[in-house]
This record gives structure tokens, sequence and C-alpha cells, in this order.
């Protein structure tokens, strides 16, 4: 039989899983995190998705991977990573009250009370609002949602869902009872508080806050896939350029429950999902048009504030870097454990460095992992 | 309910609890950084390394990867 290997548990990754196994493939699933689901699901996975935790898939959950040498051999790899919340740096976005809009929800999830709190959700994107919605749910007051895109933006887009019931009435549940504002964006955060743009100070017991997503293309890359401006280049069947590599899952649940089947089935099945997956495809761009980041938020830092959390690197000492490299060189920045996942993407923003090259190992680890690889 | 120890102080979690839930349900901050800045998570997925603690006697466990099991002993010192 052959065999599948699929790395992330998400929704793209168990859509790839049950697809793969219903085409006679045996399939071993790999995760990072404690239960399946990813971000979005963790463990709490919809009942009409459930059919995609197929008991013949072999699922590892807790499983680290920090270089290509630790991969089981498979036929086939079906890489869904995933995305991550992109962070802008501002003053005081070291504090512990200020955590990502998506990395708050992922602490409410796993255990952590929110009832009583008062929470500002800021930012950019949808994903403000479906954060804002379950904390709410769980018994924050959310005091407001601050969107930095303009209103006439984000009032086409809400417009333009007209065409697409589902999504409107989606959005309309999400929103129902929270104070959204745009044209707002955090300034600066204190203990306990936050000044946002044209609004002033609001006293918070949390600030949740996250500008976008980024793909997490550290593992395609390692494995040579190409990728450009921050994407992973793939076919219309979710092939990677290099053979037997697939990719599935940036975006949307609905684009990467949609790309993983792609990735997972045979052709013939494939094919008939592809006028779905690219109208979510489109879909996509069109929220990354409306929610585009604007000039301003370039210009929050101040020379002490702090960009690579890691080494506690100031503005001041990134600026008159040429390049990433640079910066890496002569400040250190981008070198401590997240090996630059965080500030990376902000100074994609800030300075226009693209992205550095990755290498193994590409998330920290022990010594010991490293002997047990033999490479 | 799953008893964990959080510098040296006990706390009950239900199962299904993260170390870095269980920590934020005692304490603001976590580990202090290179500059002694105090910290605590940022993206609550294994990616930033801010929650990072020490986990019977093992440092740099990502706490926000990890359920509370019995007995464990943390140390926000990592």
């Amino acid at each position: 039989m052959p065999s599948t290997l699929v790395i992330g548990g998400g929704p793209a990754g168990l859509a790839a899983a049950w697809a793969a196994v219903q085409t006679g493939d045996t399939v071993t699933l790999l995760d990072d995190n404690p239960a399946l689901g990813g971000q979005i699901w963790r463990g709490e996975i919809p009942s009409r998705y459930r059919r995609f935790l197929d008991p013949r898939v072999t699922v590892r959950t807790g499983v680290q991977i920090h270089s290509a040498a630790q991969l089981p051999s498979a036929d086939r790899i079906i890489l869904a990573t995933g995305t991550r919340e992109r962070f802008l740096p501002f003053p005081g976005w070291t504090l512990p009250h200020v955590l990502g809009a998506g990395g708050l929800q992922a602490m409410v999830k796993s255990g952590l009370p929110i009832a009583g709190k008062r929470v500002v959700v800021a930012g950019s994107g949808p994903l403000l609002l479906a954060v804002a919605a379950y904390l709410r749910k769980r018994g924050a007051k959310v005091l407001l949602v601050a969107e930095q895109a303009p209103y006439a933006r984000v009032a086409a887009f809400t417009r333009s869902l007209w065409r697409q019931p589902g999504k409107l009435l989606q959005a309309a549940q999400l929103g129902l009872g929270l104070r959204y504002r745009t044209d707002s964006w955090p300034l600066r955060a204190a203990p306990g508080s936050v000044t946002l743009q044209g609004h002033g100070v609001l006293p918070c017991d949390y600030l949740a806050c996250g500008f976008g997503l980024v793909t997490n293309t550290e593992l395609p890359e390692l494995l040579g896939c190409k990728v450009e401006s921050g994407a992973v280049i793939t076919d219309s069947k979710q092939r990677t350029t290099v053979p037997h590599i697939y990719f599935a899952g940036a975006g949307s649940v609905d684009r990467s429950i949609l790309e993983g089947q792609i990735a997972g089935f045979d052709l013939e099945r494939a094919r008939a999902l592809y006028p779905a997956r690219d109208a979510a495809v489109r879909f996509d761009r069109l929220l990354d048009e409306t929610f585009q980041l604007r000039s301003e938020l370039n210009t929050l830092a101040t020379p002490e504030t702090i960009i690579c959390r890691c080494e506690d690197v100031p503005f001041s000492a990134v600026w008159q870097q040429r390049d990433w490299r640079s910066a890496k060189l002569q400040t250190r920045c981008g070198m401590g454990p997240c090996q630059g996942r965080i500030c990376g993407p902000a100074l994609e923003h800030l300075c226009g460095w693209p992205a550095a090259s990755v290498r193994p190992p590409i998330f920290p680890t022990r010594l010991e992992n490293l002997l047990d690889l033999r490479e | 309910m799953i008893a964990v120890l959080i510098n040296g102080r006990r706390i009950d979690v239900e199962p299904g609890t993260t170390v870095a839930a269980a920590v934020m349900r005692l304490q603001a901050g976590f580990r202090r950084s290179v500059t002694g800045e105090l910290r605590g998570p940022l993206c609550g997925m294994g990616i930033c390394m801010e929650c990072r603690v020490t986990l019977n006697g093992r440092p740099h466990e990502r706490s926000c990867q990890l359920l509370c099991a019995p007995g464990m002993e943390i140390s926000t010192d990592a």
C-alpha cells in the first residue's frame, strides 16, 4: 500500500489524512500540539467534520519536527503546517497582559478563566471578530474590537458579502452586540491599559492583538519547496515544487479543508473540488485587500521599542541595518529561541526585508535529539 | 482535578489544562527576558517561546504545548 505522511493536524491536515485514507493509502499524521484540530479547533472539532478523524489514520500528537531526517519515510508528504499571527511592535507590546488575538483564545481554550475580565481585541482581520465573539461567550467583557482597516474598505467588503449569504450570516452572528471600531489601532500599552488611535486610554486586563496571518513556511522551505512572498508555491493539485510533497491550508477553514482534500484525494476526486477551492482562494484575496495593513502601523515602534523579544533588540539597533542577515550578525535580532518567527514578519513590514532562509533545526532542540537523528 | 506545583505553590486544574494556562491562573508573568523584563505567553501555539518554563527540572519547555499531569513541578524561571 502506498504511504502518506501528513504534517499538521488542523483542518487542512485532518482533511488531507481522511482523503488519503479514502484512496487506500496508509496514513500517518504528526502534530506538534497536545490535541488535534489545529489552532482554530483545538480539540473541539465541529461535528460535521468529525468524519475526518478516521481510525485508520495513525496519529501522533506532541511531535516537534526539527529537521527532515526526523521524518518517517513515505511515498507522499502532505504539509499542513498552518499559519501564525503577525505581530507588529508598539510601545508596551511585550507586557504580560498583551497577547495575540488567537493567542488569548488558545489560552482560554486550554484552561485560562476569562469570565469577568476586561478585554480589548485589536489589530486586523476577521479573526478579531471570531476571537471577540468566543471570549464574550466565555464571559469576558469585550470592551472594544479595534480594526485598523479604514471604514470605507470594511463597509465595501461587508456589502460584497450579500453575494455570499452564508458568510454574511457568519459575520453578522460574530459581530452581534460587539463594539467594533474601524480606523483604530493600539498606539501603546501600559500595565493594565491600552491607548488606541481615535479612542484614547482604555483600562483592560488583556489586550488581544494580531495583525493578520503569516503562513508557517519553515518546514516546506527546509524540504526545498519554493516559497514566494510568504506563500508556498503549489499547482492546482496542491503539489509543491518538490516531487511527492504537497502543501495545504493557508487562510480560511473552508479553504484549508478543500486544499487538504485536494492534496489527499486521487486526481479525479480532487478535480471535482477545484472550483470550490478556487472560489475560497478568491475570497481570501478579497480579505487580504480589505485588511491590508496601513502604513501608519510602521511608525508605532519608538527607538526604544523592543523588536526581537528573544534577544531584546530595540528598534534603534535594527533600523540602520541593511538587511536581515546584517541585523542578525550585528544585533542578534532573530537569533533567539523563536528563530525570527515573531520579529521576522514584523520587520518584513517595518523595514521591507524579505524573510531569511531557514536551516535545521527549525526549532531549538536538545543535543540529545540531534544525536538521535544520526544525520 | 489535577494538582501541580508552580513555583512551589499548589494549584488544582481541570484535565486538559495546559501548563501555560495553569501558570496564568496564578500569576501575571512567566520568564524574565534577557534584559530582565517580565514576559508572558504571546502566541499560545508553541512558536514565540515566551512561555517557556522549567518542567520537572527540564529547562526551556514550551508551557503552552504541554498538558498538566499529576505532580508536575513547574518553575517559571526558565
